[in-house]
This record gives structure tokens, C-alpha cells and sequence, in this order.
């Protein structure tokens, strides 16, 4: 059943540093409400818990795509759309605009923010596995300060995160990187558009000058795990190697090893890490244009 | 709050709740039952309607969020007494079978030909992607946005 409206108090912060003060005086009472994509599908189901919701979908602070020498910063509260169109996002980070553009469909992609998507801290997201093949750093900002974290070590545990209640997300920024990689994404759910992943995959490899080896690789996933995983040990079994079939059977194992699916209403444990497995040798096949 | 919207053109003052959804803002204080509910839960694309200009679903937007906003519905495509050519066309193409879907076909439709006055098959798929249909099958729907273009 749908929420009880007079369960709710919303207002709209004046600016930034409103926000900040209307957080850190009850810390915990108030909860940020940005492009509402997640609350309101909870407050139509009724679990949206009952309280106090701070709109700050309208802080500029929060808003824009800076392209400056080492870094894109983007505003918590950057769209899908304006991600997806980006030209710079396009060239240097493709992973973060595919999955910018096979988040749910037009109306979402321009009312979700990234901010949101993190925040939510859902397993399941799609953003999450391109940021963390990015280096993504986390801008928290308090009415005692801001903080840079790195988006590896952001997510604790299922839902838990290095946030605090009084802390928002400020930006994200994606450090540039002079060298060369080959990009992958992929995600898989029921169908192209308005579909929760099954698995997420996002990759990127550089390959030696005219060698069957990489040089570098990075590898993350998304609902494969209680929280979006970076597959370090799988990483490390593919790089410099020669990328022949029995180091990539190996490597295979290793990433089944390296991720945790379950069953849920979404799909099985088995059906997962067929999938996850398949879109792996994928990434390998095509980054190494073998 | 006291909550301030243009729709359709005409500035509106409504008391609403902040958090109740744009939706029912539309359809119950300001009597614009054009706009339709489905899920409830921005998985079908009913209840879209343009906000700033941007394809939205009213659905998951708190009125809060409305505030000073303009608002286009379906009931603001037609002008002057005259249809506008999306919904023609859906007439014509039999685009429309019991119509719950339709209103929100065709905000989404706008919203494309807005940004894109060609788009191709690939396009006006990614464009619909969020409106479902259970009468036509979709074939006519894209029709009607074809023969529109
Ligand atoms: C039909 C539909 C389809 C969807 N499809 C996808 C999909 O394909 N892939 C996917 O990943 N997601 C999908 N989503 C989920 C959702 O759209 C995204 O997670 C979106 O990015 C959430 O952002 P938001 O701004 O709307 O978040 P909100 O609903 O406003 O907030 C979500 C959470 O984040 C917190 N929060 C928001 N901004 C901040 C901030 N700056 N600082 C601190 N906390 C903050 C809020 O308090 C809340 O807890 C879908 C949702 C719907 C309704
Ligand atoms: S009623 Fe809003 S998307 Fe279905
Ligand atoms: S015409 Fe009936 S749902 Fe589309």
C-alpha cells in the first residue's frame, strides 16, 4: 500500500551549506532526496521510512561536469542524460556512459543522478562497476569539512558505506589517464531498457605493444556480490601472460572464485556465474582482439 | 506548501503536501486526468509528462520537486484547436487501442522528436523504451511515430 502522506516532512535547502546545517543539527532525521528515482518507488510500495526529507535536488554546489587537466568531476546531482552526452565522459570513460544509457529508460535517465545511484548503494546498480574500473574518488562534504574517499573503499558492506548521516556527496571525479586502454561493458538483465542487471560487467585492458599479453586490466561487477566488486585476484591472472586458452580457463575460475551470486527474484546463483564467466571471456576476447 | 506551476501555459497555485506525487497533483487538484497511472513505480510510462521540458514520470516526482517548474501534459500538445501531428498520426495508424498508454506514448514521443525530428527505428525504440503497451503490440505505436517525423 502506498505511504501515508502526513508520515512525511520535505523542504527544500536553500544552499549548500543549509543543507549541510539542517544535517549536522539531526544528524540521521533528515535524509537527502535528490532525483527521487529510488525513494519514491519505495514511498509508492509503502517502505519508504516515515520522517524528514531534505530536497536538494536544486543545489548548484552539487550539479555540473568540470573537465580540468588530471580529472572530470562530476556533481553528485548529474543526470544519465547529461552523462551519456558528454563528449569528454564519451572518449576517456565509455563504461560510465554505457551504463548512463542502459539505465532505465529516457524518463529516468533524466531525473536519476549519480549521486543517488551510489548512494542507494545497491549491488545491482549499474554505474558502480564503471566507476570503480575508473578510480573513482568520492567528494563527501560536512558542516565540518570535506573529504575525498576512494569509491574502492567505499561501500562496507551490503547497504553500508564510509558515509556518515551528516555527510553528502559532493562530486565524483575520475582521474585522466595518458595511456591507452580498450573499454568494455556489459549488462545483462530481461531486456534492453528498464531492467535491473542480472550481471554487470566493466573492463578495461591495455595490451603490450604487438603482444598476446596486457599490461593492465581492470575488472568490476555488479550483482554479483553484496556490494559492487573490483576483481583484483582476477586481474592479476590475466596480466601480463600469454592470453592462451589455459590461462584464460584459469582465469575464469579465479574471477568464479573472485565473485559471490546468489538467488533472488531476479535470477539463480547458476545462471549468474555461467553469464559472469561467458561476459569475461568476452572481455578478454575483445580487448585483446583475439 | 503552497506549490507554484506553470502547466500547460497557465500559472497554477495548488496546496498540496511536498511529498505527494506530481501525479496526483495533476489529476486530482488541477482535474488534468489525461495523464494516466499505471505502476506507480516509473516502470511504464503512463504517467509521463515533460518538466522543464524534460521527459519525466510524474509518478516518482515529489510535488516538492515541482515547485516553480513548468509543467507540459498531454492535454497542452494541442493547439489552437487543432491536434497536434503525434496525436493525428496515432489516430490514423491505429497507434491507440484502449488508450491508457497512449497520453504517455505520446509524451514520450514529443520528447523525442523534440530533440530529434528524424529519429530511426533504433531511436524511437530507446525513446518508447519506457512506455508499455498490453493492446497493440507496439507495431502501430512505432508506425505513429514513423508517419510523424
Ligand atoms: C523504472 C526504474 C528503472 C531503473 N533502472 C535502473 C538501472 O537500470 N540501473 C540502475 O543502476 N538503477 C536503476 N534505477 C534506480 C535509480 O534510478 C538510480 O539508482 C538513480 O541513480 C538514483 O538516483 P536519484 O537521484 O533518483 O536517487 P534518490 O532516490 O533521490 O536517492 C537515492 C538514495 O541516495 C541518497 N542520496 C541521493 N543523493 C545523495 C547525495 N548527493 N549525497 C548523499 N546521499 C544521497 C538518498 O538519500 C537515498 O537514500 C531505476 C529506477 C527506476 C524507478
Ligand atoms: S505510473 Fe508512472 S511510470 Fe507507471
Ligand atoms: S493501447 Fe492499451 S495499453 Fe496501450
Amino acid at each position: 500500500m502506498r505511504a501515508y502522506l502526513p508520515d512525511y516532512q520535505a523542504r527544500s535547502a536553500k544552499d549548500l551549506k543549509d543543507a549541510l546545517k539542517v544535517l549536522s543539527g539531526e544528524p540521521g532525521l533528515w535524509k537527502p532526496l535528490a532525483g527521487a528515482t529510488d525513494l519514491m518507488v519505495l514511498f509508492a510500495a509503502g517502505k519508504l521510512p516515515r520522517g524528514r526529507y531534505l530536497n536538494i535536488r536544486g543545489l548548484k554546489e552539487l550539479r555540473g561536469i568540470g573537465v580540468t587537466k588530471d580529472f572530470v568531476s562530476l556533481g553528485a546531482l548529474t543526470t544519465y542524460t547529461e552523462i551519456r552526452g558528454h563528449s569528454v565522459l564519451m572518449k576517456e570513460f565509455p563504461n560510465l556512459c554505457a551504463a548512463a544509457r542502459e539505465t532505465g529508460a529516457i524518463a529516468i535517465q533524466n531525473r536519476g543522478t549519480i549521486g543517488g545511484n551510489i548512494a542507494n548503494a545497491s549491488p545491482a546498480a549499474d554505474s558502480p562497476p564503471a566507476l570503480l574500473v575508473y578510480d573513482a574518488e568520492i567528494e563527501l562534504v560536512s558542516s565540518k569539512g570535506a573529504r575525498w574517499v576512494p569509491y574502492a573503499g567505499f561501500h562496507l558492506a551490503y547497504k553500508k558505506m564510509v558515509m556518515r548521516p551528516d555527510e553528502l556527496i559532493r562530486a565524483v571525479r575520475l582521474p585522466r589517464r595518458a595511456e591507452k586502454f580498450a573499454h568494455f561493458y556489459r549488462k545483462i538483465g530481461t531486456r534492453r531498457a528498464q531492467a535491473i542487471s542480472k550481471v554487470c560487467f566493466s573492463g578495461k585492458a591495455r595490451l603490450e605493444k604487438n603482444g598476446r599479453r596486457f599490461l593492465d586490466a581492470r575488472i568490476a561487477v555488479g550483482s554479483v556480490a553484496p556490494i559492487p566488486l573490483r576483481c583484483l585476484r582476477t586481474e592479476a591472472a590475466i596480466v601480463s601472460r600469454d592470453l592462451d586458452a589455459r590461462v584464460i580457463a584459469n582465469a575464469r575460475k579465479i574471477f568464479l572464485q573472485e565473485i559471490s551470486p546468489i538467488d533472488d527474484i531476479r535470477s539463480t546463483r547458476d545462471y549468474r556465474a555461467a553469464v559472469a564467466g561467458n561476459v569475461f571471456e568476452q572481455f578478454i576476447q575483445e580487448t585483446a582482439g583475439l | 506548501m503552497i506549490l507554484k506551476i506553470k502547466v500547460n501555459g497557465k500559472l497554477r497555485k495548488v496546496d498540496a503536501h511536498p511529498m505527494a506525487r506530481l501525479l496526483d497533483v495533476l489529476r486530482e487538484d488541477l482535474a488534468l486526468t489525461g495523464t494516466k497511472e499505471g505502476c506507480g513505480e516509473g516502470e511504464c510510462g503512463a504517467c509521463s509528462v515533460m518538466l522543464d521540458g524534460a521527459l519525466v514520470n510524474s509518478c516518482l516526482v515529489p510535488a516538492i520537486q515541482a515547485d516553480g517548474a513548468t509543467v507540459k501534459t498531454i492535454e497542452g500538445l494541442a493547439s489552437d484547436g487543432r491536434l497536434h501531428r503525434l496525436q493525428e498520426e496515432f489516430m490514423k495508424c491505429g497507434g491507440a487501442q484502449c488508450g491508457i498508454c497512449t497520453p504517455g506514448m505520446i509524451m514520450a514521443s514529443a520528447s523525442l522528436l523534440a530533440k530529434k525530428k528524424r529519429p530511426n527505428e533504433a531511436e524511437i525504440r530507446e525513446g518508447l523504451a519506457g512506455n508499455l503497451c498490453r493492446c497493440t503490440g507496439y507495431a502501430k505505436i512505432f508506425e505513429s511515430v514513423r508517419s510523424a517525423r
